[in-house]
């Protein structure tokens, strides 16, 4: 009896085996499997703000501009063909391509362009992200309800195929913000079809609705298994695309994602853990990629609170973090940090942090504390599903160097952000990624009232430097302003930035057309699949 | 019969509506609120969003006004996934929890009901001593650690099943998940059956029994098993609800897009439409699992149904 | 001849003292009990767990760590350790708290019966549904300044009119561990409670339809006599069993617990903690998955044994 049962479940597990790994049946197939994270929320490009979606929304529709698969720097055409400025970088015209289509045939117009802004500015549909158009003249005015004659706004349809745009101020970088997806373009007709331009969510971006002018096409989406997107024919470059489609799989467990990989279901992977780099590098050398990412991780201070608003205090803190073990132990890949901002084309901010223990050490005994002794008794908050042997580490170093205890508090997401938005925490590990190639994305965040800067410290001098950064239109002059405000911003510490991110992540070899990119904006419509 | 299901019904009806009130204020009572995010989002905007949603009406108000969408068979919106129906979530990931748990149930009882008889009725042997050690490894190791072990060694060194995911259609990606949530539960049942056992099999009737010379494959199945399952049964109830509800640690290991999954999620982004929608399902199954496994206990134990 | 007439309890100890199972059980479980809540206490003995030595990160068992270095340099043998104590304690007292209220409520439920049985038990149904996770979310935040406040009270109570700050350092490092996860013993036993009263209900129900409980009932024996005396020790051994299951689930659950913020904070340790961290990079490093996982199994095997021969003992039915 008990020997029947045996042979049955043999049986059963035998025939239940499979016959080829997903990724044979992919390179068959012409199908890139791409893990992503975590399941969109949505894949209207004016209802959400994340990196994870942007994967996503890239493949479905494109910009004004189009990422290059090699360079940073590079603005390949993308919807429009060609484009140009006036002097001062406020006036900018770009003429679009005149074959090109939407995926169900109907022309793609500047029209659509226009509705896409107006509608991301709707003030009733109230997009999360509707600030990336802010540069553009009005544009805020009317988010907030200020104005409520779109035409007032900087979007002018000069005729079908030609689209104006004023914005508000000097932005010689234009090309690079409009390959962010809050700029792409949305099927006017669609949209309208499934309800009014202010409609927050309707059915228009779900499968089988959803019409895009990208490379491909979206297909399917089951919710925390898989989006899958399949070459769009009437994409104006379709010839060029060689991939039959997209499989975005959704893993928030980058322990099991990485395992998956291994045993041949993935062709890259989004993030591999810190404590797995050092054997992926060992069996897998070849495959396991370390290029630098536009972040950086740093620890936020609460300047109100006593002790933390001496600035040696601050200093203190910082001088005593040995920036080089944790990348090389912990993070495994990343840069230590000298200053908030990692290097960026031509922007090359100053040095200004570092490992320095003995002048910690008299920093801290200079501002009342010698040796640790009546050092307040700090919680460091950490996001409680990461960072936590970051913060053990921190912990450790402090002690060392500087003889204060400083405990660990570990919260929720919801309950860690709230924290640090109410000031209602000590020290805070977070970080920052940039959302395009300019530094004025990490820096405009540290002025007064902005809410992602929840340390309570702000300068009017420092806001006065990046007023005036805005109004530069040489480039190397907004650098130059850039840089000095950037210099006042790490001299007085409110935040101790740590390290500038990587990603560490595995890649198939027979994936070709894949290149490090800064922004991980790899254009899908380059990527091949050549076993 | 019919007197006391109908009271059972009404009962459960009052259990889901303190559940959902006790839900509704616990959520009220959590920090951060479902529209924080780590890219803080202008006020106005913010605003807005409160409105769409009918976070800006007063708590009693959005109270009254969610169980009334409720009984008009209303699941609400997810704020996570800015304004989807939560019915359309719930709806793709419940039938994956619940084919996952009937393969991990049928995996637990087909292997631990026999294996706690067996060691019931070979008390103290090798068979015994072996299989209840067997039986604390699958306790004491949990998922996270057997179920990344499995999918290393099947997935990934032999490659025979996928290391992760899932698909109702593909009975590969079954397997891995289904044996390392359903030997966690077999280990619990089997020592539950062989304490049931061994209760039941010290009764005097079964040493009446044994003297009549009954084999004993007869005294363990015919006799004893009605009584010893008492207690496996009774795990059983809240057991089977859990299961369906999201195994959660399985889902984190495999990845399998279920109720536990969208749950967690929900919890952290203090998504309410979706933390209503899995706690009145939970609590529609655990109500559900106990009146079946009651009922089972009723046929289990003649001797209860007359004061049933 | 007569036999000497023995009480119950001795009688057990005797049929316990011959189960050779159960005294291995026994005494690997004082062993490491006691090198858990005793080692960390004396001063010299142990590493010090949250040592960091970033450079010799990740060795495998040597002469100067025996259990080999986790990832960030420190003495996993003395991690385990001092984990061992936060587990052993969350362990017992949560199980205890648990099974004592699960007993009561189940039995209760189970002889009673009619409307309070439902009533019992729907409640329990309720708080079974209901989302554990933003429970513990709440309790984390509402419980964080009533346990300081504890822990400074315990921490006079128990050093006293302490003269020297040195004395109150050193109670407070005991003390901490302790009252800062009492939030986390109740959730936990708050939760742990529910099924051991549907399995003690059940057992219950079925020992109280049987027939000497209706001749104790009607030879006049009150109520309670009967549940206490005659009912409950007939339902020990599921009893006993799922006692032994909920500690090592405690154990566990703690674990789940601790990474949301509510149980021991880093840097201190559990083995819950360091399994579920060694779980992780296993593939990379087993080791700091390995031993935990080992004294962990090894302590839950003991105590299954020792329950498994405490039922044999206390049976009165199974006399060889």
């Amino acid at each position: 009896m008990l020997r029947l049962a045996v042979v049955f479940c043999s049986a059963l597990l035998l025939a239940s085996c499979q016959r080829e790994t997903a990724v044979e049946r992919a390179n068959r197939e012409k199908i890139l499997l791409v893990g992503n994270g975590d399941d969109p929320k949505a894949l209207d490009p004016h209802l959400v703000t994340g990196v994870i979606e942007s994967n996503v929304i890239r493949a479905l529709l494109e910009g004004l501009v189009a990422d290059d698969p090699a360079k940073d720097d590079a603005f390949p055409p993308g919807a429009a063909e060609t484009w140009e400025h006036g002097a001062d970088f406020t006036e900018w015209t770009f003429h679009l391509r005149r074959d090109a289509t939407w995926s169900d045939g109907v022309p793609l117009t500047a029209h659509d362009f226009e509705f896409a802004y107006r509608r991301n500015l709707d003030p009733v549909l109230a997009a999360p992200y509707a600030e990336m158009l802010y540069f553009i003249k009005n544009a805020e005015a009317y988010n907030q309800g200020k104005i409520t004659d779109f035409s007032q706004v900087g979007v002018a349809v000069i005729d079908d195929y030609t689209l104006k745009l004023t914005l508000r101020e000097p932005v010689p970088y234009l090309p690079g913000i409009t390959r962010h997806y809050t700029w792409f373009p949305v099927p006017r007709h669609v949209v309208l079809k499934f309800g009014k331009i202010s409609d927050r969510f309707t059915k228009w971006s779900d499968p089988g609705n959803m019409v895009g002018n990208g490379p491909f096409v979206l297909k399917e989406w089951q919710f925390n298994r898989h989006v899958e997107v399949s070459k769009n024919p009437r994409y104006w470059n379709a010839a060029n695309v060689k991939l039959n489609g997209i499989r975005f799989i959704p893993i928030e467990n980058f322990y099991s994602e990485t395992r998956a990989y291994l045993a041949g279901q993935l062709h890259t992977t989004y993030q591999v853990p810190p404590d797995l780099v050092d054997k992926a590098k060992a069996e897998n050398p070849s495959d396991l990629k370390q290029e630098p990412y536009i972040g950086s991780q740093f620890i936020r201070l609460n300047t109100t609170r006593p002790g933390l608003n001496d600035l040696r205090v601050r200093m203190a803190l910082s001088l005593a973090i040995d920036r080089k073990a944790l990348c090389e132990t912990i993070f495994k890949g990343y840069q230590p940090a000298t200053t908030l901002t990692p290097a960026m084309g031509d922007y090359k901010p100053d040095a200004v942090v570092g490992f320095d223990p003995e002048r910690a050490r008299a920093l801290l005994a200079e501002a009342g504390f010698p040796e640790g002794k009546g050092f307040p008794r700090y919680t460091l908050l950490i996001r409680s599903s990461g960072a936590r042997t970051t913060s053990e580490a921190l912990q450790a170093m402090w002690k060392k160097h500087l003889g204060i205890l400083v405990d660990i508090q570990g919260k929720d997401f919801a309950s860690y952000v709230t924290a640090q938005q109410s000031l209602n925490y000590d020290l805070a590990v977070a970080g920052w990624i940039g959302d395009y190639l300019d530094p004025s994305t990490f820096l405009l965040m540290w002025t007064q009232g902005n809410g992602n800067n929840n340390t309570g410290w702000s300068s009017a001098a420092y806001e006065n430097l990046l007023t005036e950064a805005a109004h530069q239109s040489d480039p190397l002059q907004r650098f130059e302003k850039f840089r000095q405000a950037e210099r006042l911003l790490m001299e007085e510490q409110p935040l101790i930035p740590f390290a500038w991110q990587a990603r560490n992540y595995l890649h198939r070899p027979e994936v070709k057309g894949w290149h490090p990119l800064l922004l991980d904006n790899h254009p899908w419509g380059s990527v091949s699949i050549e076993p | 019969m019919f007197k006391s299901l109908l009271s059972r019904f009404l009962q459960s009806v009052l259990v889901l509506f303190v559940l959902f009130t006790l839900t509704f204020f616990l959520c009220k009572a959590l920090p951060g609120g479902p529209f924080v995010s780590e890219r803080a989002r202008p006020k106005h905007v913010q605003e807005k969003m409160e409105v769409y949603y009918g976070f800006d009406k007063k708590t009693h108000e959005q109270y009254w006004l969610r169980i009334k969408h409720y009984l008009q068979g209303d699941m609400g919106l997810s704020t996570r996934l800015e304004g989807r129906p939560v019915i359309e979530v719930i709806s793709q990931a419940f039938p994956v929890s619940f084919q996952l748990g009937l393969i991990a149930m049928a995996v637990a009882i087909a292997v631990g009901i026999p294996a706690g008889c067996l060691a019931a009725a070979k008390r103290n042997s090798l068979i015994d001593t072996g299989s209840m050690m067997v039986a604390m490894i699958g306790i004491c190791l949990p998922a996270f650690v057997i179920g990344p072990i499995l999918a290393e060694f099947f997935g990934r060194k032999l490659k025979w099943f996928p290391a992760m995911g899932w698909s109702s259609s593909l009975p590969s990606t079954w397997v891995l998940p289904a044996i390392t949530l359903g030997l966690a539960y077999a280990a619990y049942l089997s020592r539950l059956t062989r304490a049931g056992m061994l209760e039941t099999l010290s009764l005097d009737f079964v040493r009446t029994a044994r003297a009549k010379g009954v084999s004993p494959w007869n005294i363990v199945v015919r006799h004893c098993l009605r009584g010893g399952l008492i207690p496996a049964v009774a795990y059983l109830g809240p057991a089977f609800a859990g299961i369906i509800s999201g195994a959660v640690v399985i889902e984190a290991v495999f990845q399998i897009p279920g109720l536990g999954r969208q749950f967690i999620k929900a919890i952290e982004s203090r998504d309410e439409g979706i933390i209503f929608g899995c706690v009145l399902l939970f609590g529609t199954l655990v109500i559900l699992a106990n009146l079946l496994t009651d009922l089972l206990g009723l046929w289990l134990n003649p001797r209860l149904r007359k004061s049933s | 001849m007569t036999e000497k007439g023995t009480s119950l309890w001795k009688d057990a100890w005797l049929r316990l003292s011959h189960n050779r199972a159960a005294i291995v059980g026994m005494v690997v479980l004082i062993l490491i009990g006691l090198s858990c809540l005793i080692l960390p206490a004396i001063a010299g003995v142990l590493q010090d767990p949250n040592s960091q030595n970033l450079i010799g990160k990740n060795q495998p068992p040597n002469a100067e760590h025996w259990f080999g270095t986790d990832q960030l340099g420190r003495d996993i043998f003395s991690r385990a350790i001092f984990g061992g104590r936060i587990s052993i304690l969350v362990g017992l007292i949560t199980t205890f708290v648990a099974v004592t209220i699960g007993v009561v409520w189940g039995a209760l439920a189970g002889y009673i019966g009619g409307r309070t049985d439902a009533l019992m038990m729907r409640i329990v149904d309720i708080l079974y549904a209901l989302p554990f996770l933003v429970i513990v979310i709440l309790l984390s935040i509402t419980l964080q300044p009533w346990t300081s406040k504890l822990t400074e009270w315990t921490v006079q109570w128990v050093a006293g009119e302490g003269p020297t700050q040195l004395r109150i350092g050193n109670v407070r490092t005991w003390v901490e561990p302790i009252t800062s996860l009492v939030p986390l013993f109740l959730a936990i036993g708050a939760l742990s409670w529910l099924t051991v009263s549907r399995i003690v209900r059940a057992q219950v129900q079925s020992v109280a339809s049987m027939d000497f409980v209706e001749a104790a009932r009607s030879l006049g024996l009150g109520h309670g006599r009967i549940l206490f005396r005659h009912i409950l020790p007939n339902t020990l051994g599921p009893i006993i069993v799922y006692t032994t299951l909920t500690i090592p689930s405690v154990m566990l659950f703690e674990a789940t617990l601790s990474f949301l913020g509510l149980g021991v904070k880093p840097p201190n340790s559990s083995w819950g903690v360091l399994i579920q961290e060694g779980a992780n990079a296993m593939f990379a490093n087993p080791w700091p998955l390995v031993f935990p996982s080992v004294l962990f199994s090894l302590t839950l095997f003991s105590l299954n044994f020792l329950g498994d021969g405490l039922r044999d003992a206390l049976d009165p039915k199974s006399a060889k």
